[in-house]
């Protein structure tokens, strides 16, 4: 096989994909937590609460990612704070999808019946038990199929994480590229590389959406 | 001679407000234990606010509500917690907990409110459901159950928690024809198992036959109560008369 | 201090507003790419032939699975050139998006069609229509009413990934903003600007869209 593939763009492409992955794995986590939260409080939460988190989420939703990045990667430096470009990334896709999740938290949290809260409370629950037991399980459950295809975004957008100059699969894909000229082929197989991550991502959400399911409920 | 021991629950002078209108007005009632009281009344009563303001699921305004002699500080969260333990609810629309099964139902507030380790709740919640004649159904969910059969898991759940009282709010009202008689079985058991309870309901053929008093609640007072023998005598010129007959008058013409 | 920020953007208004109307022009070229792209493509899917609804299934599978990145410079810097056309940076930032766009909208068309009553097309072959005709004159018009919500969910997707058209150097909103941040340094300033211009330009786009929807909306009809 012709050695620019073995030698140079496979071995580049591995290393960006521990990058990538890096990139991805904090993100996925911190961003679905922070969905929670925000989704909650924006339901739940007294009203200064609610106010500030629908602002955060309209911002971080309603403005480009590259834009969010870009401020905290170059505009935060005008207040003194130095984001690493990887911290950059990483802190601005949590941030983003955050604003993302907690839209399908919400919604699936306003879906919950109140009588559910009702019945929880007369049997004797604190409201944080009720949340916790019987609520926020029916509401992840509904939540799921939006909250997965969020995720599913974030894999394809950590690729921005290269126009903050932190090298990931992008960023490698690019570097050979540029040296070899050889960009169509480059391109072609890194597109594979995200193709092959979001399929397997895909098939995973779909099993899980399965296994979680009870009879009957469901949107 | 005269009662000495004090009603399981005790209402006096309950006003409630919402949304700028008075639902309830200056309500007052004793429950005796082991008793079976049955409020009756038009839509827009109050009966349905009175069980929920019973369990503190509304707040009154003014009033005092005590059980077995003793009020709830509501300042107070771990109180107004355990006072709902011992003060079971049942609901027009069950609020079975959709994500869970039947046995699960039952269970889940002996585990999380009482602190009971999985094996001891489980078994409880099995003797439950077997108590209201759902044994073999533990692993339904509530998509596949019966509305009756929902509202007596509800029971179950309910009677798990050992309650001192069962507020029932119009437990049939939402159940197709046929599957009344299974719920109101179970109900009659309670009863005659020496129960404490106190029900809301258009089942007047029911409340006739087990209730030890009838309350008649219309415009959020309580206009007339009674033993179902003095309310519903032929020929008596009661409020309680008036509004059963017109009530099977409107149930007989919608059967045509 | 504030005075001096707000200088900075006023100096920069007009020629950061000039990038609106290059922003203007990608999304508006590229949503309707991929309508035109979209409704075919959903009706091969839903009417289509075997073959060929494998082949748009590919199609979907690749531009919904690739970042839109990749697909910039694998198009700009690798496929138009190896074909050999000179295409400018806007037009291949909106044929890109246009061609994203074309696989998300026919998933939203092909959702529609098949939310509609089956009745709706048994009565249009009673009447003696034509698949065509009947495609033509009473399945499309309500899939496209139907699909107005999910139109404008794509329009704000599509508005934020414009600003993409940073990569191959078009001149829009964003890469303008770049530009006068990096000779004035004032990055947080203008790019919160920015941000606040693109939220602006997202909510009257929805409003108007949902003003559409207003005046096509039939009495009575499933909202």
């Amino acid at each position: 096989m012709d050695p620019f593939y073995t030698q140079e763009l496979i071995p580049a492409l591995n290393r960006g994909i521990v990058m990538s992955t890096m990139l991805i794995v904090p993100s996925v986590i911190f961003g679905l937590l922070g969905g929670i939260v925000v989704g909650t409080a924006r339901v739940f939460g007294t009203r200064p609460l609610r106010v500030f988190f629908n602002g955060y989420t309209t911002f971080f939703r309603g403005v480009p990612l590259m834009v969010q990045l870009f401020i905290l990667y170059y505009g935060l430096p005008n207040l003194g704070i130095y984001f690493e470009a990887y911290t950059a990334a990483v802190v601005g896709f949590i941030l983003c999808s955050s604003a993302y999740h907690s839209e399908y938290i919400r919604g699936a949290l306003l879906s919950i019946k109140a009588g559910q809260m009702n019945a929880a409370s007369a049997l004797g629950m604190s409201t944080s038990q009720a949340l916790l037991w019987i609520i926020i399980p029916q509401a992840f459950r509904r939540a799921l199929p939006g909250c997965g295809n969020e995720l599913i975004y974030l894999i394809k957008y950590s690729s921005l994480a290269y126009i903050v100059s932190c090298i990931e699969l992008t960023g490698e894909a690019r570097a050979i590229a540029a040296e070899t000229f050889r960009f169509t082929e480059a391109f072609t197989v890194v597109a594979c590389y995200y193709l092959a991550l979001v399929t397997v991502a895909t098939y995973l959400l779909h099993r899980l959406e399965k296994r979680l399911a009870v009879p009957g409920f469901g949107s | 001679m005269t009662q000495t021991t004090a009603p399981t629950l005790a209402a006096e002078h309950i006003s409630v407000t919402l949304g700028g209108k008075e639902i309830l007005k200056d309500v007052s009632l004793d429950l005796p234990q082991g008793s079976l009281k049955v409020l009756i009344g038009p839509s827009g009563a109050g009966k349905s606010t009175f069980l929920q303001t019973l369990n503190h699921l509304i707040p009154h305004g003014r009033g005092e509500i005590r059980l077995n002699g003793v009020a709830v500080d509501l300042s107070r969260k771990k109180e107004l917690y355990r006072y709902r333990q011992q003060v079971g609810m049942i609901f027009q629309d069950f609020n079975l907990f959709d994500h869970l099964n039947a046995v699960d139902n039952v269970s889940i507030a002996l585990r999380k409110v009482k602190g009971m380790n999985r094996r001891t709740a489980e078994a409880r919640g099995r003797a439950e459901l077997e108590r209201v004649g759902l044994a073999g159904k533990e692993n339904r969910y509530p998509a596949e159950l019966s509305g009756g059969q929902k509202q007596r898991v509800a029971i179950a759940r309910a009677l798990a928690m050992d309650p001192s009282v069962l507020l029932l709010d119009e437990p049939t009202s939402a159940l197709d024809p046929e599957l009344v008689g299974e719920v109101l079985a179970v109900i009659r058991d309670l009863t005659r198992e020496g129960l404490t309870m106190m029900m809301a309901t258009h089942q007047m053929d029911f409340a006739r036959a087990l209730a030890h008093e009838i309350v008649f609640m219309e415009d959020g007072r309580i206009v007339e109560q009674g033993r179902p023998e003095d309310l519903l005598k032929a020929g008596t010129t009661s409020r309680t008369l008036d509004f059963c007959s017109r009530l099977e008058t409107i149930i007989e013409q919608g059967q045509d | 201090m504030l005075y001096q920020k707000g200088l900075v953007i006023v100096d920069a208004l007009p020629y950061i507003l000039q990038g609106a109307g290059i922003t203007l022009i990608i999304v508006i070229g590229a949503m309707f790419t991929g309508l035109v792209l979209g409704v075919p493509f959903a009706l091969v899917q839903v009417y289509g032939h075997p073959v060929l609804r494998a082949v748009i299934g590919i199609y979907v599978w690749f531009f919904r699975g690739v970042p839109i990145l990749i697909l910039m410079f694998l198009f700009y810097f690798g496929i138009f050139e190896l074909l050999h056309l000179n295409l400018t940076a806007l037009t291949t930032t909106a044929l890109v998006l246009g061609m994203t766009s074309a696989a998300y909208q026919s998933q939203i068309f092909r959702g529609s069609i098949q939310s509609l009553p089956l009745g709706q097309y048994k009565a249009a072959m009673a009447l003696g229509m034509s698949r065509a005709q009947a495609v033509r004159s009473i399945i499309l018009p309500q899939t496209l009413r139907i699909s107005i919500p999910a139109w404008s969910n794509e329009y704000s997707i599509i508005l934020k990934d414009s600003a993409l058209a940073y990569v191959v150097g078009a001149m829009d909103m964003f890469t303008r903003t770049h530009f006068v941040a990096s000779r004035t340094y004032e990055h947080l300033t203008l790019f919160i600007f920015v941000g606040i211009l693109y939220l602006i330009i997202t909510v009257l786009g929805v409003r108007l869209l949902a003003m559409l929807e207003k005046k096509l909306r039939i009495p009575g009809y499933t909202g």
